[in-house]
């Protein structure tokens, strides 16, 4: 089986390349490794978890995180009929079409809509926060290097710094962050969240479950994705077992020494 | 070159046809039923022809993309999200374009590496390696600028790192610049000539590889033992024979592509191009897709000027110098087929060439390694001595291997090798 071997080569230097992108992330602690349901091949989302993990961004993040991506609709990947997402949009307010005099307008926000941002503008998201801007969350898990651990990691690994750790006024220590200093303070205390489906509202739980929930916003495909790809390796690998017989009929005459051509 | 076989369909309107434009003839004689071709070829020679498929398979998913994108640094970062979510299996087109980008390269690696270990670059092969060569400098160009269409963070600061790196070049440099950049720095008419070169592109690469295709029909093609074939027992018809096995190579390549496109889409990528281009925010490290790294390995190692020592006289500053090194690794090249000086083609008879072989493969992944790290530490004394060991390869090894080396005897003809083979 020698082409076994040479897949067995082809496959180690792929890894080893891969490997070799993943880069140094200057924090002083490695994300926690945690499981998560959409880990893996069979990977899907905690439904009861992501609308959990909705609450919590709702309630908690949207004071100062935008997430552009993400509209209102999107909530049916989540379990929530329309008549909810609907309820949901009605909750929040957009601009709509100038009226006839050209005057600017506000109107309920409808499920096409995009969950409105808390800030007019980065200027004005930067003076309500000391500075600071707040990142849109859409893609923040997919744009962080272990991106579900790390913002889990980030979420409860506020901690004291240490002695010799000089913190500068307005920031946080947390050893998950690149050069340990964040703005953001500490965002999920103890029972902060009341969740509807009665889940003891831990740190942790919220944490869990707003990664749930984000990790969702930023690959809404992947459960389809998980899906599709079992059946389309399932169909190649068919595909190549018939190529592979069919190679080694074709092929038995020549190995064993036959001529095609005649001379 | 083998004789030319005219087709005679059996079908009227077929045969009517095939007398006023040959296509058929031209597809049998090439890779069909009337191309006779070495009997010998082992699983390396699978990679050309999956690299042709990786073309295809990228110009079809990079055609739909650009019926969604849009080549506007307002809106680029926008659109490609929207690709991702909104288009109908958008995300499965744009994760075949990423992760194909990739699989492309890693055919055309190894089939170069192939070539190398063969010796498929010699006489009379020397054209059908050139334009090799020429698929792959205008694939890296297609590549890079293809990562700067979504307008990440590693889009813009990637493009500005290697596009500066034309400024170290005397005189015109910064004329060349601008011009890359259509301004006076990365910005909106950068990125939208490089959208249209990257549709152009891979349409040139498409005319250079029918080239690369027809300077293979002319020379033939090579085999693992490399001694040319004598008769018509050395050979059988490239269909069904090398049809079926490609086949077969494609099934095993395409469920690897598959697992990385559904499993793990972004693991060769860099999370950094998942934030929206940010001019004002340089990145911790800026680091290119893994398949340039060998190269940009070469232009950090280089960190000293040449000059008059003990004076303040600098002939070559260090930045040209990279870049220098860095072209000529891959220009070099070219010259290939005349630095190596050895008569014997495979590295089967070579016992001495195949162990520099093995060492200039692991140099390539020491380089891979070094170019994703940062600078600092031991990684840039890795990378010069990694550097250093490419360059001798090429310009001192090889050239005085030829001379020197006791090859082993060759064998008789193709077929008398398989028979034997067989008998065993």
């Amino acid at each position: 089986m020698k082409f076994v071997k040479n897949i067995a080569i082809t496959l180690a230097a792929v890894a080893g390349l891969s490997g070799a992108v993943s880069a140094a992330t200057g924090a002083d602690k490695s994300p926690l490794q945690m499981q998560w349901s959409f880990d893996g091949n069979f990977g899907t989302y905690d439904i009861a978890s992501a609308q959990r993990g909705w609450q919590v961004y709702k309630q908690v993040c949207a004071a100062c995180h935008s997430l552009k991506y993400f509209r209102f609709r999107n909530l049916d990947d989540l379990g929530y009929n329309e008549d909810m997402i609907k309820a949901f949009a009605a909750e929040y307010e957009v601009a709509g079409e100038p009226d006839d005099a050209g005057d600017e307008t506000m109107r309920a926000a409808l499920p096409q809509d995009a969950f409105p941002a808390p800030f007019a503008n980065d200027n004005a998201a930067r003076a309500s926060n000391g500075g600071a801007l707040p990142p849109d969350l859409s893609l923040m898990v997919k744009a962080r290097h272990d991106g579900a651990n790390y913002l889990y990691s980030l979420l409860v690994g506020y901690e004291d710094a240490p002695a010799d750790r000089e913190i500068s006024a307005g920031k946080h220590y947390n050893p998950y962050f690149i050069g340990g200093q964040i703005s953001m303070a500490p965002p999920l205390g103890e029972g902060i969240v009341d969740y509807e489906d009665g889940t003891a509202a831990t740190p942790e739980q919220m944490a869990k479950d707003v990664v749930t929930f984000l990790t969702y916003v930023a690959e809404p495909k992947l459960v389809d994705r998980h899906h599709m790809g079992m059946n389309v390796m399932a169909f190649l690998a068919l595909l190549t077992i018939i190529f592979y017989l069919s190679m080694k009929k074709l092929w038995k005459n020549v190995k064993t020494g036959r001529n095609v051509y005649e001379d | 070159m083998a004789e030319w076989k005219a087709a005679k369909p059996k079908n009227a309107a077929l045969a009517w046809f095939e007398e006023r434009l040959p296509i058929i003839s031209l597809v049998n004689n090439v890779v069909g039923a009337e191309t006779p071709t070495p009997r010998n070829l082992n699983y390396w020679w699978n990679f050309g022809s999956l690299a042709g498929l990786m073309l295809v398979v990228q110009i079809i998913s990079g055609i739909v993309l650009a019926m969604h994108y849009t080549p506007d640094t307002s809106l680029a970062f926008d659109s490609v999200e929207r690709i991702m979510r909104d288009v109908n299996y958008g995300w499965l087109i744009r994760y075949m374009h990423a992760n194909g980008a990739s699989f492309f390269f890693i055919a055309v690696y190894i089939h170069m590496l192939r070539g190398l270990y063969y010796g498929s670059y010699k006489a009379p092969r020397e054209v059908l390696w050139m334009l090799g060569l020429v698929i792959f400098h205008l694939m890296m160009a297609t590549a890079f600028m293809g990562y700067v269409l979504p307008w990440g963070q590693m889009s813009f600061w990637g493009a500005t790192v290697i596009t500066n790196l034309f400024s170290a070049i005397p005189v015109v440099g910064d004329s060349i610049v601008t011009l890359l950049w259509g301004g006076f720095s990365v910005d909106n008419p950068t990125l939208k000539r490089f959208f249209s070169l990257h549709f152009l592109l891979p349409f040139v690469i498409l005319g250079v590889v029918i080239l690369h295709i027809w300077a293979k029909k002319v020379s033939d093609s090579g085999n693992p033992l490399g001694i040319d074939v004598k008769s018509n027992a050395d050979q059988i018809p490239f269909h069904p024979y090398y049809t079926i096995k490609d086949a077969f190579g494609a099934g095993v390549f395409f469920l690897v592509f598959a697992y990385f496109l559904f499993y793990m889409p972004n693991a060769l990528g860099h999370a950094d191009n998942y934030i929206p281009a940010e001019p004002l925010v340089t990145p911790a490290s800026i680091v290119p897709e893994w398949y340039f790294l060998p190269f940009y390995a070469i232009l950090r190692s280089i960190t000293f000027d040449i000059g008059i020592p003990f004076t303040d006289i600098v002939f070559i500053p260090a930045k040209l110098l990279g870049v220098i090194a860095m072209f000529a690794s891959i220009l070099l090249l070219f010259f290939l087929p005349w630095l190596d000086t050895s008569k014997v083609r495979s590295a089967q008879f070579r016992p001495t060439y195949r162990y520099f072989f093995w060492f200039l493969v692991a140099d390539m992944v020491l380089l891979t390694i070094v170019g994703g790290k940062p600078a600092e530490g031991i990684w840039p004394v890795l990378g010069l001595i990694g550097t250093a060991y490419y360059f001798l390869h090429f310009l001192v090894i090889l050239p005085v291997l030829g001379k020197v080396e006791k090859t082993l005897p060759l064998p008789e003809s193709i077929s008398q090798a398989v028979i034997a083979k067989a008998a065993k």
